[in-house]
């Protein structure tokens, strides 16, 4: 305690979502790869130097500890980065020194290039449907600058919300007293996520990225209990 | 072992030193043994605020870092018997104040005393930070006007969170709201925020009204805690604060306009 007093937090630890370039193996032959690779360069000198890169193999393709040794020493001299694989065992990774990628399957049909599947392709960043996690409850007021977030499941305010302060939900949020701050429904992309409170005063409200800040709020739902849900790509606030 | 009070808001200029001096004063003057610790190092007031200062000689930094003991840096108020002040250092920064040494100062003034009022600095930083860490109460002083209800709220949200007490799990820091430089007059014409608005956002106990009074500031220029001022309204209303931090009941008196003589006579 004494020590985290003296000199601060040393870190934090936070997921981001980021986009990472995926090097597909079509082939299993780590010559070959090489040839088109250093074609591909050549067109653009400099362009992919320092790249961080996600290894995949392709349908048919399995790769073992020696291929993708090869591989990575192959890449790294060429300049970039393979920083993890994707559909491969741990322990083939760990002998490259890779971390492992699980949830790049919805991504892979994708670049797999069967632009016949069209529409039924899912797209990367997928929305689901929470996975009604236990309810997080709140019974003391939030502050300004406090953030509450309830991970997988839905938030339970029982105290006022402040200016300032910022709830968040993969599911849905009640608020039982005045919402005066932010408040985010199904942040992880539920579209049926709804928000619910006492008083609506807040400065923010948004379910799956669909946000409407308070001036677009029409001034006789302030100051009364609300429900915000999302119909199609538009926010609804209804009375209660 | 007394009971740790910080005094703190967030903004400045509010009136934290002002509270702390009369506050300090008042429980002193109640027959308790009590002393007023300037955390605003850099900027200190407090002294001057209680008159005392062309009697510092050491201060807290001093105490802290070891080249004076605690009672040679504590001055004796010279009007209320049991009252100290311990000073804080002009010439030095917040960050002369080290966790550790806060902790030993305020562990070794708990053992002499029955209250430790801690007079916070303006912000959330460091010197912020320390002052409110190790108490027990908490007076929260804000202003009718909505920066500093929403800076008292960033307070009350790191009191809850960024405590001793908080991050022990025991019982949390007892927070009481003091409003002052309330004028009921623009409270009246929607001027200011009134105390039921403050009470709604806050929404923690209040303790006190001060009003608006120029016996504050004619107090501080006589170094002299305007509690000690008993025929101003601004000291009657810290007087009825102490009172019921210690226990008594007492109505709020100062939450209406006071009427002038033709308000009186055509009962407005």
């Amino acid at each position: 305690m004494a020590v985290s007093q003296t000199s601060g937090a040393a870190f934090e630890l936070k997921g981001r979502m980021a986009t990472l370039t995926v090097l597909r193996l079509l082939s299993a032959d780590p010559g070959l790869v090489f040839i088109q690779l250093d074609a591909r360069l050549a067109q653009a000198p400099g362009f992919f130097d320092g790249m961080p890169l996600v290894l995949a193999p392709g349908q048919d393709v399995s790769l073992d500890a020696a291929m993708l040794e090869t591989l990575v020493a192959g890449l790294r001299d060429r300049g970039l980065l393979p920083v993890a694989v994707a559909d491969v065992s741990e322990d083939v990774a760990s002998v490259a020194g890779l971390g492992v990628l699980r949830n790049l399957g919805g991504s892979r049909s994708e670049a797999s290039g069967q632009a016949a599947r069209g529409r039924s392709e899912k797209p990367a960043a997928e929305p689901r449907a929470h996975e009604n996690g236990a309810a997080r409850l709140v019974t003391q007021p939030v502050r300004s600058g406090q953030q509450v977030y309830a991970r997988g499941g839905d938030l339970v305010v029982s105290a006022p919300v402040s200016a300032g302060a910022e709830l968040m939900a993969d599911g849905h949020i009640h608020v039982y007293g005045t919402l005066r701050g932010r408040a985010l429904a199904g942040v992880q992309g539920d579209v049926n996520a709804r928000i619910f409170c006492q008083s609506l005063e807040a400065e923010l409200v948004a379910v799956a990225g669909h946000y409407r800040l308070s001036e677009q709020i029409d001034a006789g739902l302030r100051g009364a209990p609300a429900m915000i849900r999302l119909r199609g790509d538009e926010l609804e606030i209804d009375a209660l | 072992m007394a009971r740790i009070v910080v005094v703190t808001s967030g903004k400045g200029g509010v009136g934290k030193t002002t509270t702390s001096a009369a506050f300090g004063a008042g429980l002193a003057r109640a027959g308790y043994r009590t002393v007023v610790v300037d955390f605003d190092v850099g900027l200190r007031n407090l002294d001057l605020i209680m008159g005392c200062e062309r009697r510092v000689v050491y201060d807290f930094v001093n105490v802290i870092n070891g080249e004076a003991n605690l009672n040679q840096a504590l001055i004796r108020d010279k009007r209320v018997e049991g009252l100290e002040i311990l000073p804080a250092s002009q010439t030095r920064d917040k960050d002369a104040l080290t966790f550790e040494g806060v902790e030993a100062v305020l562990s070794a003034l708990a053992e002499t005393h029955d209250y430790v009022v801690c007079d916070s600095p303006a912000g959330i930083e460091r010197g912020a930070h320390l002052a409110m860490y190790f108490a027990d109460d908490a007076l929260v002083v804000t202003n009718p006007e909505v920066s500093s209800v929403r800076d008292s709220d960033r307070v009350l949200g790191l009191l809850s969170s960024k405590t001793r007490r908080a991050e022990q799990g025991d019982e949390p820091v007892k927070e009481h709201l003091v409003v002052t430089r309330y004028a009921a007059s623009r409270v009246g014409k929607g001027e200011m925020l009134s105390m039921e608005d403050i009470c709604e956002i806050l929404s923690i106990d209040l303790l006190g009204v001060v009003p608006e009074s120029t016996a504050v500031l004619n107090a501080s220029n006589a170094g002299v805690p305007v509690i000690m001022e008993e025929k101003t309204d601004a000291g009657q209303a810290y007087d009825d604060l102490v009172a019921r931090y210690l226990g008594e009941e007492r109505e709020h008196r100062f939450l209406t306009e006071k009427k002038g003589l033709f308000g009186r006579l055509f009962k407005g």
